[in-house]
């Protein structure tokens, strides 16, 4: 949390240049056929930590306690944190089907920029101030 | 005859007086409305002396024009056409708004003005009634200012006519700003307080005849149609088809902005000296989150909703206000200027709607001058301060000085074509080939040269409305974008966004629900279409008085297109002139035109346009 009430949900925008992808040393990451989702090889990787340098929303992070990156995979196609945010009544996350665009790969952001936009919304420059 | 009010206002600015006017069924069933039959109501009055005619003369007309399916197919518009200030041809241009459905619930089809009055005033079309209204006080005002006087001066009067009604939906307005009241040649038509018909320069006609607004209030239901509940089901299913373009739903036009420079290569930037870009500062997230204040805002009956509402909420240029950039303005009020800020181009954007300039043409011309600049061509003397790529201020400054035609923005105010020509001509160097425009009309920003986009390299230059990017010239002639599908859009008066996921058959079938004439896609592509385009073809090489186009040296890209693109991955790509020279052949000849692109005589027998054999002779 970054600025108080201003909490915000941040996952993967599955860009469709897969810039983690590039920057793996060992290979271990690959792109689902199904889904498109990206997905981590655990016995290959390193827990190098470059996918997360390379990812423009810094979106990978490493196992707490063991050896290698995590990465949004979808559930494969059926994503648990959307069933729970319909369950639980918030409908703010729906699963979108994802169109060929660049536009899509500009919403793979920083968690600081997302509060930082956040915060402009809400209360105009005196946002700046909040951070 | 059916889906038509059935009657035409037509309105002598002169005399202030007014009358209705009739067409034949036939001509309609032909022509439709809109462009189509402003195109022909031009040639048969205006035709025979069309090259004398001044376009800000008090002979022109100036049509406002409804269409059959106005109204009812989702996403309304209205039809502005005369003859253009800046191409000298008839140019079809569209605006958005209600203004099409209050006319025809009013009880009339189009207004066709003519003469010129001898103070400001603005028409008030209320039911059957035409009132004319001194202007004097509304004159000079700003948009925003414009239509918030007009809007309760109206409201009150049609309240006093009709106390019944009670509180009312305000009247729909068209109106000009400043710069049209200045006859400058890129001023648009406003609707609302950033809905524009840009293409022609008809703000300038409107100012030209005094004529500061048009305002019309019906409280009739829409005409009826042929077929009531077939009708009905099919705007059903179109709109459910519309529901699908989740993009457009999503962001409106506006997230092309990033994705036309970095994905296809075809936006301009730096008045064309480059065409691509990879600014994440001008990505749609940025809009969405920085900008928006309201998300989903659509016209009358509009499932699309691509209008977004913006105001900066930060920084120097907070308060400003305007629908959200769509993709032209953000691509001409921000990357051909150099401006990559979503706050910079709000800004920029909401300044010249309320100046009532064309956000298109007008940002060409501003990029225009900034080349030069750059070149050292035009220097701070000339202009007044620098004017330099990025620097929204000093852009601000110029088109407040193009709408108020103060120092260099008097040329500039002409537009790129003739600005290009006075400028060559004071400074002794030829700049023609800096401005990037096509017969009079700066092209739209979809480029040709990386070959990605939807026009090709014959699309600007073979077109019968110049740069105009919403009827370009493509082959085949019956593809979903080529001008003779936009002369439908146009004639038949409606939004061409909600086509993009409608099937076609479903409009047809909707045409045919509404008037019930059976008119089918054949006989649209194969006489309708050719009529109108051929009719604008030879309107356009008439042209005069100031200015006439040489098929020869007119019908082709402006220079820049033929150098190569120096920025991204479409790198080094041009159009290729040789490959150009054959399909403008290969596209006139399918249209029966000879190879200047100027109507074969049995082509003309053919369509039924023998009256256009005199005004043929003189053009060869």
């Amino acid at each position: 949390m970054l600025a108080p009430g201003a909490e915000i949900p941040h996952f993967c925008a599955q860009c469709h240049d897969h810039p983690c992808l590039e920057s793996c040393p060992t290979q271990a990451i690959s792109v689902s056929n199904d889904t498109g989702a990206i997905l981590v090889d655990k016995e290959r990787c390193t827990a190098c930590g470059n996918c997360i340098d390379a990812c423009p929303g810094r979106i990978p992070h490493i196992h707490p306690t063991e050896n290698y990156s995590l990465i949004c995979d979808l559930c494969r196609g059926d994503p648990q944190c959307v069933k729970v945010c319909k369950e639980g009544g918030w409908n703010a996350l729906w699963i979108a089907p994802a169109p060929e665009s660049y536009s899509y790969r500009l919403y793979a952001k920083k968690p600081e920029e997302l509060t930082k936009e956040l915060l402009i919304n809400l209360f105009g420059e005196k946002g700046l101030e909040l951070i | 005859m059916r889906g038509y009010a059935g009657k035409f206002l037509e309105i002598d600015l002169s005399t202030q007086s007014s009358r209705e006017t009739h067409f034949p069924d036939d001509i309609l069933r032909t022509y439709l409305g809109g462009r189509g039959l402003g195109v022909k109501i031009l040639w048969d009055r205006l035709g025979r002396r069309w090259s004398s005619i001044d376009p800000l003369g008090p002979d022109n007309l100036l049509l406002f024009l409804t269409g059959p399916l106005t109204g009812y197919f989702p996403g309304g518009r209205t039809c502005i056409t005369g003859k253009s200030p800046q191409s000298n041809g008839a140019v079809g241009s569209t605006v958005a708004g209600e203004f099409g459905i209050e006319l025809k619930c009013a009880g009339y089809d189009g207004i066709i003005f003519s003469g010129v009055s001898d103070r400001p005033v603005y028409v008030l079309v209320f039911d059957d009634q035409v009132i004319f209204k001194d202007a004097q006080h509304i004159w000079g005002m700003c948009g925003q200012e414009t239509l918030r006087a007009i809007t309760s001066e109206s409201r009150k009067i049609v309240q006093g006519l009709k106390p019944s009604l009670g509180e009312l939906i305000e009247p729909s307005t068209l109106y000009i700003g400043p710069a049209g009241e200045r006859k400058i040649r890129i001023a648009a038509v406003m609707a609302k307080w950033s809905h524009a018909a840009g293409y022609g320069g008809y703000g300038a006609v409107m100012g030209s005849k005094n004529l500061k607004a048009v305002v019309a209030k019906g409280t009739g239901p829409l005409p009826d149609t042929a077929n009531m509940p077939s009708a009905l089901t099919l705007i059903e299913r179109i709109c459910k088809a519309c529901y699908k373009n989740d993009k457009f739903r999503r962001w409106g036009t506006g997230y092309l902005g990033y994705e036309v420079g970095a994905q296809t290569s075809s936006e301009p930037v730096r008045n064309w000296q480059e065409e691509w870009h990879d600014e994440r500062s001008f990505g749609v997230d940025r809009f969405e989150q920085r900008v928006w204040i309201k998300r989903y805002w659509g016209d009358f009956g509009c499932p699309t909703t691509c209008l977004k509402l913006a105001s900066p909420k930060a920084g120097q240029y907070k308060g400003a206000i305007t629908d959200n950039p769509d993709y032209e303005i953000q691509a001409y009020q921000g990357t051909n200027l150099g401006i990559f800020t979503p706050e910079g181009n709000v800004y920029l954007s909401s300044l010249v709607d309320d100046l009532g300039i064309c956000g298109i043409q007008g940002g060409n011309v501003m990029g225009f001058a900034a080349e030069l600049f750059q070149r050292g061509i035009l220097t701070s003397e000339d202009i007044g301060f620098d004017l330099r790529w990025g620097d929204v201020d000093a852009f601000a400054a110029l088109s407040k000085k193009i709408a108020y035609r103060e120092g260099i923005g008097d040329i500039l105010a002409e537009g790129t074509y003739r600005a290009a020509e006075k400028i060559s001509e004071m400074k002794g160097v030829d700049v023609l080939k800096y401005a990037v425009q096509s017969k009079g009309i700066g092209i739209g920003a979809h480029g040709i040269r990386s070959k990605l986009d939807y026009p090709i390299d014959i699309s600007y230059a073979c077109s019968t409305q110049g740069g105009d990017h919403t009827s370009v010239a493509l082959l085949p002639v019956d593809a979903g974008n080529s001008e003779l599908t936009l002369a439908l859009h146009d004639s038949g008066v409606y939004c061409w966004f909600n086509m993009f996921e409608t099937p076609d058959p479903l409009l047809w079938e909707l045409l045919q629900a509404v008037t019930g004439w059976d008119i089918t896609r054949e006989e649209w592509y194969n006489s309708s279409s050719r009529k109108i385009i051929t009719i604008q073809r030879v309107l356009l090489l008439l042209g005069g008085p100031d200015v006439a186009w040489s098929p020869d040296v007119h019908d082709e890209n402006p220079p820049r297109f033929y150098e190569p693109l120096p920025t991204g991955p479409k790198s080094g790509m041009k159009v290729d002139r040789d490959a150009f020279l054959k399909t403008k052949k290969e596209y006139y000849e399918t249209l029966g035109w000879d190879e200047k692109g100027i109507p074969k005589p049995e082509t003309l027998a053919k369509l039924g346009l023998g009256e256009l054999a005199q005004a043929i002779k003189s053009l060869k």
